[in-house]
């Protein structure tokens, strides 16, 4: 059965998580993806925050603390009345950001990383650290995520283009698997080196 | 020859939104095979329901929707420029209706066309055949499940396998551990050996047109095709890479002459959304079906 995790996620509730436990994440949540991740780490960590970024940084600083950032590049639509629709909404694969997201998660009190693929160790302690976990979406599940996606809030830097602008958006029961805890475990690590003993097992057969 | 350009927005709406009978019974089938109240199982029951939702909706399938890579039988007589400018129209119209997402990007400004089409984007390759008809093959194949594609050399230092189909085993099953979950795990393993490199790797592609129940007319290979699935099964990756009884939902290979100096082995990585249509245009008639 899938614990639903709603947004203001507190600490307890993502210390009590183990890799493999199924969620539905609900709530308002914010993507970022690449050029995201690398204007957050210029701007906002490892410098002063500049005068005309200010807007941006206080709506992440108040919007991401106890949230969930996901590492998506969705198909938007523009409705006749103004306002966005996710039409496709995927995860993308999340080791890209491995540079930035401890940092990230730490500043902003990030709650959970939504992606696919894992991450590795950085991020992994970044999580111990700070009380944070990965979850894995369903990878090609574009639609199904689309129609998680009840309500475009808000797009903040969409000079980066539709793909890398932040988009802030309210889900409802998105499917996830928490694959890397606040515990320092990781799924990932789990079945790469469960897999590899097996290969060497078969490929010692002829 | 009547002009295909509408056929071919229809051949790109199907296979983008309406996943194959094939495909959806293995994934069904692989549903079964894994533990109730495990992730993996919760991870087939989500992409089961969302190539339901597509399908009813019209809707891609994922939202990475690849690399078009279309293959063009014709009989003698047909314009092949033809029939690459129509494709290049349909590709151009399909992705202004959303069902493709704009992929294509120069090579190093990594700046995107709008469109789909650019410097050989789409992918079109051609073969005249001796029917009096045409077929257009389509396959949408996801950048995720591309780049967990590979190839050795046999034998090499990095490789030091045999020339024989044991060699091959054991550059499929490293390729297999290697991908992991990462390209969309349940995948499909196109496998091609011998050629070049540039033809083991095409051969490798075409593979993954096959229907997923066939059976290899080569008894050998069809041995070691059945042998292979089960085998990359036994390696628990699983569905995402969750851990689970399904890494795999078959492995399709096929052989080509080489050179004595080399022996290939190309493995070509195809996502659980194995997105692949077939469109033949008979006496006037159009029909797009799956493998």
């Amino acid at each position: 059965m899938a614990e639903r995790l709603t947004v203001p996620i507190n600490e307890p509730q993502i210390r009590s998580l183990k890799v493999g436990d199924q969620v539905l994440v609900s709530g308002v949540i914010f993507t970022a993806r690449d050029a995201a991740h690398k204007y957050m780490m210029e701007n906002f960590i490892k410098g002063e925050c500049p005068e005309a970024e200010r807007p941006v940084y206080d709506v992440l600083k108040q919007g991401l603390a106890g949230s969930v950032i996901y590492h998506c590049g969705p198909v938007v639509k523009k409705r006749d009345d103004g306002k966005y629709e996710f039409v496709a909404a995927g995860p993308t694969t999340s080791i890209r950001e491995e540079p930035y997201q401890a940092d990230v998660i730490g500043h902003f009190g990030v709650r959970a990383v939504i992606g696919k693929g894992g991450m590795r160790d950085r991020t992994l302690r970044g999580c111990q650290e700070h009380g944070a976990v990965y979850l894995h979406a369903i990878g090609g599940a574009a639609t199904l995520i689309g129609e998680c996606c009840k309500d475009v809030l808000g797009v903040y830097k969409l000079d980066f283009g539709v793909p890398e602008a932040f988009w802030q958006i309210r889900v409802e029961d998105f499917p996830c698997v928490v694959t890397m805890d606040s515990h320092g475990q990781s799924l990932h690590e789990k079945v790469r080196s469960d897999s590899e003993a097996k290969l060497q097992e078969l490929l010692s057969t002829a | 020859m009547q002009d295909l350009t509408n056929h071919l927005v229809e051949l790109i709406k199907s296979t983008s939104t309406d996943l194959s009978p094939d495909v959806e019974t293995a994934l069904t089938a692989a549903r079964t095979s894994e533990e109730p109240g495990t992730a993996a199982h919760g991870a087939l029951g989500t992409i089961l329901q969302n190539v339901e939702m597509s399908r009813g909706t019209a809707r891609p399938i994922c939202q990475d929707t690849g690399t078009p890579i279309f293959h063009v039988w014709y009989p003698v007589g047909v314009s092949q420029r033809a029939i690459r400018e129509q494709i290049q129209a349909a590709v151009s119209v399909a992705t202004e209706q959303s069902y493709l997402r704009p992929n294509a990007v120069e090579a190093l400004s990594g700046k995107n066309s709008g469109d789909n089409t650019g410097e050989d984007f789409p992918t079109v390759h051609f073969d005249e055949w001796e029917h009096e008809y045409v077929q257009v093959g389509l396959m949408l194949k996801g950048g995720g499940s591309e780049n967990c594609g590979c190839q050795f050399s046999v034998p090499s230092p990095e490789f030091p396998a045999s020339r024989d189909i044991n060699g091959v085993r054991k550059a499929v099953l490293e390729a297999a551990h290697k991908a992991q979950g990462l390209g969309c795990a349940p995948g499909i393993l196109g496998v091609g050996v011998g050629g070049d490199r540039a033809s083991s790797m095409l051969k490798a592609k075409e593979q993954l047109f096959r229907r997923l129940d066939d059976n290899n007319p080569d008894p050998e290979f069809d041995a070691m095709e059945k042998r292979l699935h089960r085998e990359i099964n036994e390696l628990g990756i699983g569905p995402m890479g969750f851990g689970g009884a399904t890494t795999v939902l078959g492995v399709k290979m096929a052989q080509l002459h080489r050179v004595p100096a080399s022996f290939f082995v190309s493995v070509a990585y195809m996502c659980w959304a194995d997105r692949r249509k077939i469109m033949t245009i008979k006496n006037g008639n159009v029909t797009i079906e799956a493998p």
